[in-house]
């Protein structure tokens, strides 16, 4: 191996030692939201993570929280339906309104970049952040049979 | 602060819970995961490009041999 590959590797490490350890904290907490299990939110967080390790120097002056986050989003949104989430303190919303409701009640996210992330329109993001929380507000977490209902109806 | 606001803020309360910390190993078992996938790549990356170095090779080498002579013909063309 080369000697500069050797010290870009370096870089790359400490680079990314001093990012996750700021920012995991935060991440974990999106994750676990998301899936409604912290185990299940740390496996999602390591895998996003391993992406950013890997994608360090190619990112190119973007945002590596901005990139994890993205990551995790892909992944828990790409996940077959035998995985679906359950439990957890969003236990009664289904995928796409815990996508929805951590990206931007959570994160913070205008309602066009969520969109945009989630490949809906804006209206959407807006009927589905209205319907679940209502939800959120009437049942707190309980069963996930009514988000189950409600994405087969979606 | 309209009402819609205020239902906003009691979700976000709500999804503000309790942060549990994060597990020490976190961080090196993704850097671990994260140098295996640039490995992956690599041997990847390895393989197209000498996959593509030995189609122009053996390209070039039929075109060598196989391509038309231009050597003198016999009969003058037309049959005279």
């Amino acid at each position: 191996m080369g000697e500069r590959r050797e010290a870009a590797e370096r870089l790359r490490e400490a680079e990314f030692e001093a990012f996750a350890a700021g920012a995991a904290g935060r991440l974990l907490h999106v994750a676990a939201l998301l899936t409604g299990d912290r185990t299940e939110g740390t496996e999602l967080l390591c895998a996003a993570l391993s992406r950013t390790y890997a994608d360090w120097f190619r990112m190119r002056g973007e945002d590596p929280y901005a990139f994890t986050r993205a990551e995790i989003v892909r992944r828990f949104a790409q996940r077959p339906w035998w995985r679906r989430p359950r439990g957890g303190v969003l236990g009664t919303l289904n995928v796409r309104e815990r996508l929805v409701i951590v990206l931007r009640l959570y994160e913070g996210i205008a309602e066009e970049q969520a969109a945009a992330q989630l490949g809906m329109p804006s209206e959407r993001v807006r009927t589905i952040t209205l319907r679940a929380t209502a939800v959120l507000r009437s049942r707190p977490a309980r069963s996930g049979t009514a988000a189950r209902v409600r994405e087969a109806a979606s | 602060m309209s009402p819609y606001d205020r239902k906003e803020d009691e979700v976000r309360r709500l999804l503000d819970g309790p942060h549990p910390g994060v597990p020490v190993d976190l961080a090196p078992r993704a850097a671990e995961r994260g140098r295996r996938v640039l490995a992956r790549r690599r041997v990847l990356h390895a393989v197209l490009w000498t996959l593509l170095v030995v189609g122009v090779v053996v390209a070039l080498v039929l075109a060598v041999v196989w391509w038309p002579g231009a050597e003198p013909l016999d009969t003058t063309p037309g049959g005279w």
